[in-house]
C-alpha cells in the first residue's frame, strides 16, 4: 500500500483535474496553461538527463520535439481525418483515433529517439563544448529539412490537429489531450526516476562524474549514452506530438533554438540532476511566462535577466542535485526507498 | 600458463615512443611491481594492458587470449581491474553506489527491466549491492558505506577505490601507484592491505610505484623501465645493487633509501 501511496496520490490530482476540465471550472486558457505545463515537465526533464545527469551540454532539443511533433500531427491527420494534404482518411475512421492516438504518440516518440541517434553516435567520440555544437547543428538540421519539404507545408506551418482532437471529444467528450498528456508526463517523470535511481542508470551520473574512470571500471559507455540519449530525445518526441495536438498548428520556426534555450532555461533553473527540481521549475515558468506577458517582447530581456541573477547567486539552480525528498524528508513516506 | 603476457609491445604518441620494445611475463599469484624514472612509460603500460589505448605494435594475452582489440570495459569484465595514480571515484555518489556501479558489466538486466520495475532487475539490484556490501565489511570500510568518496581521509579514499577494483572479481590487479601522497602509517597500513587482499581473493597483483618501502618489502620481481625499455628486470635486492638501476633511478635517492632500511 505504501508503495503505491505517490502513484495513488498523482492518480487522485489527475482526477481532480480532469474532472475540473469536463466541468469547466476554469476558463478555456487557464487550461490551455496547464497543458503546456505538462509538456513543460515533460521537456525539462528529458532534458535533464542529458544535461543534469550525464553533464553534456545539448542545446537543440527542440529539434527532436519538432520530429515528435511532426510525426505525430501527419500520423493522425492521414488516418483519422480528411484534409487537403492526405486526401480522405486512410482506411479507418476518426472514431477509432480514441484508441490510436497515444500509438501514434509513442511512434512519433520512437521517430525522435531515432533523430536522437544523430547526437548519441557523435556523442562516443566527442564531449563538452564540441557535443553542444552538434546538438546545435542537429535542431538546425531538423527545422530546415522540415522547411523544405513543401507537402507537408515547408515553412508555413502545418495545421489541422483540432480536427483529430475534435474526433475523440465526438466519441467520448472528456479532456482527452489533457488525460494523456497527465498520463505521458507522468509515465515519462517514473521511467526517468527509475532509470536514473538504477545501478544501470547510475552509469550515467558515473559518465558525468568521471569518464575515464566509468570506462576502464565496466561500464559500457557507449551504450549508456545511447540509451541516455535515445530516452532523452524520445520523450522530448512525444512531448512535441502533445504540443503540436494542444495549439493546433506547428511550423518550423516554433522549434528554434530559441525553445531549446528555454527548456534548458527550465533545466537551469531547477536544478541539474532533480528531477523534481525540473518539475518545479517547468510549472514556475511557464506561469512566469504567463504572467510576463503584457510586458511583450519584453520579456525576454527580463528572463534572461533572471537567468544571469540565478546563475551568479545560485548556480546549482532551485533544488541543485537534491530532490524534493532531500529538502523535506517528510516526503519520504510518499516515495518508499529500495531497501537491500 | 602464464596470466599476463605483453609481446613486443612498441607504443607511439605522435613521434614520441613511449614504450620500446615492452616484453613481460605474468604468472598466477606473483605480486610484481614496475619501478622507474617519471615520465618512463608505467602509466603507459597499464593503460595499454586496461584497453584505454591501442598499442600501435606488439600483443598483450591475458589468460593467453589476445585483448588489444578489446574495449575498456570488456577487458575489465575478463577479470582485470585497476587502480589509477590520482584517486578516479565518482565524488557526486556514495561509496555503495561507487562500488555497485563498478559491476555495471555484469549487470543482468537492460535499461527497460529498470524502467519497468521487473523481477529480473529487483534480484541483479540486490545481488549487486549484496556483493558490494561484502567487498566493503572485509575491508573494513562498511561505515563509510553511505559517506561521498571526496570526504573520506585520503588513505580510506585509496581503501575504497581497491575496494571497488575488487567488486569486478579480478584475477589480476593493477595499483598504479597507491602509496602516493601517503604519510608513513598509512603506507605501513596499505602494505598490509595489499598482502591480505593478495591471499583473500587469490590474487595477482602489478604495481607500480615510487615508495621503496612499497616496493622492496611488498614485489617478488621487480622491473625497471626507463625511456619506455626495461633496463633490468629482477629480484628486489638484485636490483637495488643493478649498477644500471641505480644510475637511472635509485641514483638520487641514496640517501633515502639507506634511511629507510
Amino acid at each position: 500500500m505504501r508503495h503505491y501511496l505517490s502513484l495513488i496520490v498523482y492518480l487522485a490530482i489527475c482526477l481532480l483535474i480532469i474532472v475540473i476540465f469536463q466541468q469547466n471550472w476554469l476558463n478555456a486558457y487557464i487550461q490551455i496553461v496547464m497543458m503546456f505545463i505538462g509538456i513543460n515537465i515533460m521537456l525539462s526533464s528529458s532534458l535533464n538527463l542529458i544535461n543534469g545527469y550525464m553533464g553534456e551540454f545539448s542545446c537543440g532539443h527542440a529539434g527532436f520535439m519538432a520530429v515528435g511533433a511532426y510525426t505525430a500531427s501527419l500520423l493522425n491527420m492521414g488516418l483519422f481525418t480528411t484534409s487537403s494534404i492526405f486526401g480522405r482518411s486512410l482506411f479507418i475512421g476518426p472514431q477509432y483515433s480514441v484508441f490510436l492516438f497515444p500509438v501514434t504518440l509513442i511512434i512519433a516518440g520512437f521517430c525522435a529517439a531515432l533523430v536522437g541517434l544523430l547526437v548519441a553516435v557523435p556523442s562516443f567520440r566527442t564531449r563538452g563544448d564540441y557535443l553542444a555544437i552538434i546538438t546545435l547543428a542537429v535542431n538546425y538540421i531538423v527545422k530546415s529539412s522540415i522547411e523544405n519539404i513543401q507537402e507537408i507545408g515547408g515553412a508555413r506551418g502545418f495545421m489541422g490537429m483540432r480536427q483529430v482532437v475534435n474526433a475523440m471529444n465526438n466519441v467520448i467528450n472528456i479532456p482527452w489531450l489533457m488525460i494523456w498528456i497527465l498520463a505521458f508526463a507522468g509515465t515519462s517523470i517514473i521511467a526517468l526516476k527509475r532509470f536514473v535511481g538504477s545501478t544501470y542508470g547510475k552509469g550515467v551520473i558515473a559518465i558525468r562524474d568521471d569518464e575515464i574512470a566509468a570506462e576502464i571500471m565496466s561500464v559500457n559507455t557507449q551504450r549508456v549514452k545511447l540509451i541516455a540519449f535515445m530516452l532523452s530525445s524520445g520523450i522530448a518526441g512525444i512531448a512535441g506530438g502533445l504540443f503540436a495536438h494542444v495549439i493546433g498548428y506547428i511550423n518550423p520556426g516554433t522549434f528554434t533554438i530559441m525553445k531549446s534555450t528555454e527548456i534548458m532555461v527550465m533545466v537551469y533553473l531547477g536544478g541539474m540532476g532533480s528531477l523534481s527540481g525540473s518539475v518545479l521549475s517547468a510549472v514556475l515558468f511557464t506561469v512566469m511566462l504567463e504572467f510576463l506577458r503584457p510586458l511583450q517582447l519584453f520579456k525576454w530581456v527580463l528572463i534572461p535577466l533572471l537567468l544571469i541573477i540565478l546563475m551568479l547567486f545560485r548556480p546549482e539552480g532551485l533544488m541543485g542535485n537534491r530532490e524534493l525528498s532531500d529538502v523535506f524528508p517528510g516526503l519520504r513516506r510518499f516515495f518508499p526507498s529500495k531497501e537491500y | 600458463m602464464p596470466l599476463l603476457e605483453l609481446k613486443q609491445i612498441n607504443h607511439f604518441f605522435g613521434g614520441l615512443q613511449a614504450v620500446h620494445n615492452f616484453n613481460l611475463t605474468i604468472e598466477p599469484g606473483e605480486l610484481i611491481g614496475l619501478i622507474g624514472p617519471n615520465g618512463a612509460g608505467k602509466t603507459t603500460i597499464f593503460n595499454l594492458v586496461s584497453g584505454f589505448y591501442k598499442p600501435t605494435q606488439g600483443d598483450i594475452l591475458f589468460h593467453e587470449k589476445s585483448i588489444i582489440h578489446l574495449k575498456p570495459h570488456q577487458v575489465t569484465s575478463l577479470g582485470l581491474a585497476r587502480t589509477f595514480q590520482n584517486i578516479r571515484m565518482w565524488n557526486s555518489m556514495t561509496v555503495l553506489e561507487n562500488l555497485c556501479i563498478s559491476q555495471h558489466y555484469r549487470m543482468g538486466y537492460s535499461f527497460m527491466d529498470a524502467i519497468f520495475s521487473t523481477k529480473t532487475y529487483h534480484e541483479h539490484e540486490k545481488a549487486v549491492v549484496k556483493r558490494a556490501m561484502e567487498i566493503l565489511e572485509s575491508l573494513e570500510l562498511s561505515e563509510a558505506a553511505g559517506e561521498y568518496p571526496k570526504n573520506l581521509p585520503y588513505g580510506l579514499q585509496r581503501r575504497v577505490e581497491i575496494g571497488r577494483a575488487l567488486t569486478i572479481k579480478p584475477s589480476l590487479l593493477l595499483l598504479d601507484e597507491p602509496a602516493a601522497g601517503m604519510n608513513p602509517s598509512d603506507i605501513d597500513r596499505l602494505i598490509e592491505l595489499i598482502q591480505w587482499i593478495r591471499e583473500q581473493f587469490h590474487l595477482t597483483i602489478w604495481l607500480i610505484e615510487h615508495q621503496m618501502k612499497v616496493v622492496m618489502s611488498l614485489c617478488e620481481r621487480l622491473c625497471v623501465l626507463d625511456f619506455g625499455q626495461i633496463i633490468a628486470e629482477g629480484s628486489p635486492s638484485d636490483i637495488k645493487n643493478n649498477p644500471r638501476v641505480i644510475k637511472a633511478y635509485l641514483g638520487d635517492e641514496e640517501a633515502d633509501d639507506d634511511a629507510e632500511n
